[in-house]
């Protein structure tokens, strides 16, 4: 038996490296400032049972929904958190920029939802800045299916992230849209996605509705109608609100980068959908 | 078993400054200045690869001259730091000071404690926010020596010289393309060669840029800046628009 290092050399090597082959700022926070990472679970607390209640009683994001266009991804939400039977928030804001060419939106506990995108954003800038390039579309996909997984356990406490990523592939040269379940799984939707509370009513319509390689304000009368028809059918998504001015949140993603709708062409075609709706329902009335 | 010899502490501190000014010395230059609308930097580095100008973060740049593997070190432990600082309070609490102080203490105890003192100089220059934003520069010497610079600072072999040369040459409120031929002049002014953009690293702190203000200047950018124009001016005109910071 040899005397000195009992280890073999890639081995003592790859303890070197350790410190300077982390490009993720995840792992360094995690590390470095865990009292800055945001909890996976809370301990000594457990879920109440299916048969009470409900769910924890804490804000909500509800709809969100984004589909590609002939440019690229339009990607959408509407405005309100809901928490239990009450409206928790009337103004949140559901979908961010991620990095100059993707965008999260997030729905499920509004809390949790907003530290993660918040810790996505930052997680992407910080490779960007230490790699000197950005990740691939796909390789940022992958990783906000870790970053979900590593929310399981809250999860099944009742705090469920289920974001909708997309963004522009500058490779491929088109738009992609990547869905989530709660356990990290990811699958990619080649046409539109839609999920929240009202996600079912929103995909519904957009089954109906949705053309490929539409224009850009196509799309955007498309996610109009679409979340719409959500805030029908769901009592936790919020409508189009001429009242207080409040209307959803769309966002493009194209290959000049990211852009907000901006809101004036929101509002008309929400007020366009709403008319024509209203007409429909004058017209009926009259004949029936 | 052999009694190690007696260095006295005078002795030794002076032996690792001159080993560190040394190494530097070999090293090409760089130089920063404040020019109308931010801050430039421009060093000679004929790697498009390797930078010596980096972003930290939104309104922070570093650059460093000497050995790179070590002030490539200091360069991600100052993402690292603003990162996490940033994520814990807010972006505008990141500031180009405290980082200066954290990169101060590092090499500090790394000169008094290591047996081989890091062969490098940083500087760390942040933009201010708005018109009349007050920029600051922190040069930062191999032994944690700290100063602060006004309007222009300079590292690496030929730094007095490049200096003495601003001192004579600077102007405040310089358009970016003055500035660009200014800071590419005065990195020449030991040397009896010309610099053509292949040789050089340029970037700039823009303050009229949107959150991230720090943006590299391409080839295509720089001829043009410098007047080497060979038809291709329209690059010259894209100082306002938005390619992704931090890519070569």
């Amino acid at each position: 038996m040899p005397l000195g290092n009992p280890y073999p050399m890639h081995e003592r090597w790859q303890g070197l490296f350790g410190n300077y082959l982390t490009t993720s700022f995840v792992d360094i926070l995690r590390a470095q400032s865990p009292e800055a990472f945001p909890p996976a679970a809370f301990q000594g607390w457990s879920a109440p049972s299916l048969d009470a209640q409900g769910p924890l009683l804490v804000p909500r994001g509800t709809t969100i929904l984004a589909l590609r266009y002939l440019d690229g991804v339009i990607v959408a939400g509407d405005r309100q958190a809901t928490e239990g039977y009450q409206v928790a928030h009337r103004r949140i804001e559901k979908v961010y920029k991620a990095d100059d060419h993707s965008a999260i939106a997030i729905a499920g506990a509004a809390g949790p939802s907003i530290e993660m995108a918040r810790l996505f954003q930052t997680e992407l800038e910080h490779y960007e800045k230490v790699e000197g390039d950005g990740l691939s579309l796909e390789g940022k996909a992958n990783k906000l299916a870790q970053m979900i997984r590593m929310n399981l356990p809250a999860a099944m406490q009742g705090l469920v992230v289920v974001p909708i990523f997309a963004g522009f592939d500058l490779k491929r040269g088109e738009g992609r849209i990547f869905k989530y379940d709660i356990t990290g799984g990811r699958y990619e939707e080649t046409e539109y996605y839609a999920t929240g509370s009202g996600g079912k009513d929103a995909r519904t319509t957009l089954k109906k509705l949705y053309r490929s390689g539409c224009s850009r304000s196509d799309g955007v009368r498309m996610t109009a109608e679409a979340l719409v028809d959500a805030a029908e059918e769901d009592v936790g998504t919020g409508g189009p609100d001429p009242i207080h001015g409040i209307y959803p949140s769309m966002k493009v993603i194209t290959r000049t980068g990211f852009e907000e709708v901006p809101e004036a062409e929101v509002r008309s075609q929400c007020d366009a959908v709403l008319a024509a709706r209203r007409e429909a329902n004058s017209q009926g009335a009259k004949s029936g | 078993m052999p009694l190690p010899y007696y260095v006295s502490p005078e002795q030794m501190m002076k032996d690792k400054a001159e080993y560190a000014r040394k190494g530097i010395a070999r090293g090409r230059s760089m130089m920063a200045l404040e020019y109308r609308d931010g801050i430039l930097l421009v060093a000679e580095n004929p790697s498009t690869l390797l930078h010596k100008i980096s972003e930290i973060y939104d309104r922070i740049a570093f650059a460093g001259v000497g050995k790179y593997n070590e002030f490539e070190n200091l360069r991600v432990a100052g993402v690292r730091h603003a990162d996490i600082k940033g994520y814990s309070y807010h972006r505008e609490d990141v500031t180009a000071k405290a980082l200066a102080n954290a990169y101060s203490q590092a090499l500090g105890n790394i000169f008094t404690e290591g047996i081989k003192p890091f062969e490098v100089e940083v500087l760390v220059v942040e933009v201010g926010e708005g018109p009349n934003g007050k920029n600051e520069m922190y040069h930062i010497l191999y032994d944690g020596t700290i100063e602060d610079e006004l309007h222009y600072a300079a590292m690496g072999g030929q730094a007095d010289e490049i200096r003495r040369f601003l001192k004579d040459h600077y102007r405040e409120g310089m358009a970016l393309a003055d500035a660009v031929q200014l800071g590419v002049r005065a990195l020449t002014v030991t040397q009896n060669k010309t610099l053509t953009e292949r040789d050089l690293e340029v970037a700039l702190l823009d303050r009229n840029r949107e959150r991230r203000k720090f943006r590299r200047i391409a080839d295509a950018e720089l001829r043009s800046l410098l007047g080497r124009g060979d038809g291709s001016g329209g690059d010259g005109s894209r100082a306002g628009d938005r390619p992704a910071a931090g890519k070569p």
